[in-house]
């Protein structure tokens, strides 16, 4: 039966789209709802640029192979499950330090210092151990969050690709979590972000092939 | 006498709106039972499980089972449930008593009943039975507006009854049945998947139906193109394929350009037009008055834009159109209505998979509630109260006398003139707070206090509430059970899930109450929704929306039946107990009870109509004193005039208060700054709020979204400029002006956010 479980949750996975989050929050509405850190949101949506965009990000823990923030953790209080999932830290351990938030490349962990505690997303593991889908991801309106397997959202989503090896600087980090980015030929192995941060995007994330040339600001020729 | 017993100060700090606790009590609370019912807000109606224990609320599980929203939900609808236990909940009845904390006074529920219905009867023998009037809501079940509707034309023998539906649906609604003779969406929003194009005018889609997103983007994984008319870029035009940036209130014009180019280019489907159709002619020839330079200057969408339109809608082989309150909200919100459905018609993509035609109701029952009659030319099963035939077969139901059913009243607005001249002295109102939702609102208030009697029946004190003589104790959703019909016209059931606290009673035991108390009641003995729901069954029969073949267990058993669903077969007359409804409209070979086999669609002939879709210039429009637009919406976070979601603490501190949006070019010419406080101001009134400043909004255009109440109330400065056949109002253009506030406005050192 055990066993069962852990196969079924090994088939499952998180596949993350921000292109198509809305910014409506239900994930984080859903996410404090949770036993286990109630009244906190452990995924966080924020804005790219809300004066340029209505673009927002949801970010869930990444769940690493090897988890920095594990790696950081002078008191050995973050521990992987045997199924891959990073766990908030032990209540026990936790010296409320930081160095966990300071090290993580996708600024997940938050110290929460009234309580001297870190706390992160653990994948909704009480329910992802038992056959559930995480609760962000049942709730969400546009499945910019989804959790099912890879043949599922090869089916679905036919114009992108799940990838899940990203590169900070002279590190690379393999995850859990998978996001989807735009399908191409040839993909890159990893996503490299600390270049993507260096450089202007070259193009739109999302091709616009009918948009006008100056889709950019639809607005210029409106006369105030 | 209507008049607020007290400062709204002294009431907000009695009755709130103050805010729920964050969460249910505590941990340990496991639910004894899940209950599978819907959310109780907006017109999608996501299916939902309410965790229970105790005859409480205190949770939710997602229903993935649930086909329309498999367990997807939007933030409102996770939390819902802290509406439930709210400080703020009225628990017994109260009186004015401008001595008493707050205004008001608890009373026993039936003294309040007594005093109510003595009033109804003081002022109706002295003024006549049409000095009283009831208003009803689109948020309550069907069983619900179908009682309110026989209540005010049976009990009470007054013909001015409308709803809060004035503000929503009724633009589309007649629109639809001028050019189809049925008001419903036409297809499952399962056929937007796998359509070539999608066209969304005039929504809002990802704040106010989020859970429709989904669909429109699985649509675009699977080729279709997304088109979006709108004067914003907002979530779900972002990533669209061609974006129209449409100026507010140029709808109609867009949509005969658009025609004329596909018109032109013989991107039309002249064999169905031919054979399913009548009036093409005229709109054609209305159309070649919209040739394209005219458009663009009238619409301010870019020339190729609007070919990129025509080209894509025109060569499309199968297609989804769904328009919402931004082309509706307007005094020529019906045109642009019928301009979106000649669109739709020269397409001829209808009445078959992936190619459908909707418009997305706002309420939560928006369809339902503006089908069994509570609106105020309305009788059972979108019946006509001025058809003699149709009168007949109600009075059978109803066992009445045909002629004491009164005629048809006036709007909702209209209503609040009748008021204000003084020809209506008592109003009963429910699930409507006019204080918030009418446009210039401040004539609302004024009118209010003209009233020599106000019942309001709520569960909270809205602001209307406020001037109420006497508030009755309702229920909130979860507290009963009944249907409503939901945004693709399948009706679903709502559930109980907890029971009314104190002396809270289920609005339609106390609308019998009511008739109890007037020594009425004829009629008003119903011993729960479900007798209620048989009764409709009945008076829906062999109407346009026939409900007779539905049942609970039906509803139940298949997770929802479309309407209409007849309980005979209407050719032969045999009985179909079996039938599951009908998901998709106009098929062809479809058989309805006015073409009577002619044709698909709900006319004589069977044929559906075109309509010239005249364009005409907003009223109140840009003026050398005013020069900016003004439109208003939603946020996601907030619903309608925000009497429950004002008071659910996680939902207002999401988008705690409302903010004016400006573009930057915009903001740089008045010398505003993001989060600085600034002044509108129309010919109405004025408020001040803060800036956010957005590079996406048409920089001649101004938005603030609607659901706050007093000084931060958008609604004192829309127009009451109504469309003249839907009577909706324009509230998604006004003139305005715009600039720096010289400081915080007075209210910002005295209200919480929510108040």
């Amino acid at each position: 039966m055990k066993e069962d479980v852990l196969s079924t949750a090994q088939r499952l996975e998180f596949f993350v789209d921000p292109s198509r989050c809305i910014g409506c929050q239900s994930c984080v509405q859903a996410c404090s709802e949770c036993d286990t850190h109630r009244g906190d949101s452990m995924i966080h949506l924020e804005y790219v640029d809300r004066a340029r965009s209505v673009q927002t990000v949801p970010v869930v823990c990444m769940h690493c192979e090897q988890p920095t923030c594990a790696e950081v953790c002078p008191a050995d209080a973050i521990k992987r499950t045997a199924d891959g999932v990073v766990q908030t830290a032990r209540k026990a351990r936790c010296i409320a330090c930081g160095n966990c938030v300071m090290a993580c490349p996708f600024g997940v962990p938050e110290l929460y210092v009234e309580r001297q505690l870190m706390m992160k997303c653990d994948m909704c593991y009480d329910r992802t151990s038992i056959g559930k889908r995480p609760m962000c991801a049942t709730v969400c309106p546009s499945q910019a969050l989804f959790f099912g397997t890879r043949e599922q959202i090869t089916e679905i989503r036919p114009r992108s690709m799940p990838t899940n090896q990203f590169r900070f600087g002279g590190q690379v980090i393999t995850t859990r979590v998978n996001v989807m980015v735009p399908r191409a030929p040839t993909p890159p192995a990893v996503v490299d972000v600390t270049a993507a941060m260096d450089d202007r995007p070259a193009s739109r994330t999302v091709r616009l092939p009918l948009a006008p040339p100056d889709a950019a600001d639809p607005f210029a020729g409106v006369e105030i | 006498m209507a008049t607020l017993p007290t400062s709204d100060t002294d009431i907000i700090h009695a009755f709130g709106p103050h805010l729920s606790s964050n969460l249910r009590a505590t941990s340990s609370d496991d639910p004894e039972r899940l209950v599978k019912t819907h959310c109780c807000f907006c017109g999608q109606q996501c299916g939902i499980q309410l965790k229970v224990r105790g005859g409480e609320v205190i949770g939710f599980e997602p229903w993935e089972d649930f086909p329309f929203n498999r367990g997807m939900l939007c933030p409102k609808g996770v939390k819902r449930y802290l509406q439930g236990g709210h400080p703020d909940r009225l628990t017994t009845a109260l009186r004015r008593d401008p001595s008493a904390v707050g205004g008001f006074r608890s009373a026993g529920y039936e003294e309040a009943i007594a005093h109510t219905a003595a009033e109804i009867a003081r002022v109706q023998e002295r003024y006549g039975r049409s000095a009283v009037a009831v208003l009803g809501g689109a948020s309550l079940t069907t069983e619900k507006t179908y009682l309110l509707g026989k209540f005010a034309r049976v009990c009470l023998g007054t013909p001015f009854i409308d709803y809060n539906g004035r503000l929503c649906m009724v633009s589309a609604g007649a629109g639809n049945k001028k050019a189809f003779g049925i008001d419903r969406t036409t297809s499952p929003w399962s056929d937007m998947v796998g359509t070539d194009v999608i066209w969304v005018a005039g929504s809002n889609v990802a704040e106010c139906s989020p859970i429709t997103t989904n669909y429109i983007w699985q649509a675009r994984e699977q080729g279709a193109k997304v088109i979006v008319q709108d004067p914003r870029i907002t979530p779900i035009a972002r990533t669209c394929d061609l974006y129209l940036p449409v100026r507010p209130g140029r709808d109609a014009a867009l949509f005969a350009g658009v025609l004329q180019l596909m018109i032109e280019k013989g991107w039309i489907d002249q064999g169905f037009i031919d054979a399913h159709t009548v009036g093409f002619e005229a709109v054609a020839a209305y159309c070649r008055e919209w040739p394209l330079a005219r458009t663009v200057e009238v619409t301010g969408v870019p020339e190729r834009s609007l070919r990129a339109a025509a080209e894509i809608w025109g060569t499309a082989r199968t297609s989804f159109l769904f328009h919402a309150r931004g082309i509706e909200h307007h005094s020529n919100g019906v045109q642009n209505v019928l301009g979106a459905i000649n669109l739709v018609l020269a397409s001829g993509r209808i009445g078959k998979p992936k190619s459908g035609y909707g418009t997305i109701v706002g309420q939560a029952n928006g369809q339902g509630g503006r089908e069994h009659g509570q609106k105020c030319d309305q009788l059972p099963g979108l019946r006509d109260i001025s058809n003699p035939e149709h009168r007949r077969h109600i009075a059978a139901v109803w066992g009445v006398e045909e002629a004491s059913i009164p005629g048809p009243g006036v709007d909702a607005y209209e209503l609040f003139r009748k008021i204000d001249a003084g020809e209506i002295k008592a109003l009963l109102a429910i699930c409507f707070n006019p204080k918030i939702s009418l446009p210039d609102s401040d004539f609302v208030a004024r009118a209010l206090d003209k009233l020599e009697h106000f019942t309001a029946i709520d569960f909270f004190l809205s602001e209307t509430a406020r001037h109420a003589d006497v508030v009755l104790p309702g229920s909130l959703q979860e507290e009963d059970e009944g249907t409503v019909t939901q945004v693709e016209g399948r009706v679903i059931k709502i559930n109980q899930a907890a029971t009314c606290p104190g002396q809270a009673r289920q609005d339609w035991v106390i609308l019998q109450d009511l008739a109890r108390a007037l020594g009425r009641p004829h009629g008003f003995t119903f011993s729960s929704p479900g007798a209620i729901f048989e009764e409709l069954r009945a008076a829906s029969r062999g109407g346009i929306a026939d409900y007779s073949g539905i049942t609970y267990e039906k509803i139940e058993r298949q997770m929802g039946v479309f309407w209409p669903c007849p309980a005979s077969d209407p050719r032969t007359g045999a009985p179909t107990p079996d039938y599951p409804g009908t998901p998709r409209l106009f098929e062809p070979g479809s058989y309805n009870p006015i073409a009577k086999g002619a044709g698909p669609f709900y006319f004589p002939d069977g044929k559906a109509r075109f309509n010239v879709a005249d364009y005409r210039t907003p009223a109140d429009d840009v003026s050398a004193d005013f020069p900016l637009y003004l439109t208003t919406g939603r946020v996601v976070s907030q619903f309608l005039s925000g009497t429950q979601t004002r008071r659910i603490g996680p939902l207002v501190k999401q988008y705690a208060e409302p903010r004016i949006e400006l573009h930057p070019r915009l903001a740089d010419k008045l010398g505003i700054a993001e989060g600085d406080w600034t002044t509108c101001e129309t010919a109405r009134g004025t408020i001040t709020v803060r800036a956010s400043v957005v590079s996406t909004i048409r920089p001649d255009t101004v938005f603030i979204p609607y659901h706050w109440a007093g000084p931060k109330s958008v609604n004192r400065l829309t127009v009451a400029a109504q469309d003249p056949i839907s009577k909706i109002p324009q509230y998604k253009v006004c003139a305005c002006r715009v600039r720096r506030a010289d400081g915080p406005p007075e209210y910002a050192a005295v209200l919480e956010p929510q108040q």
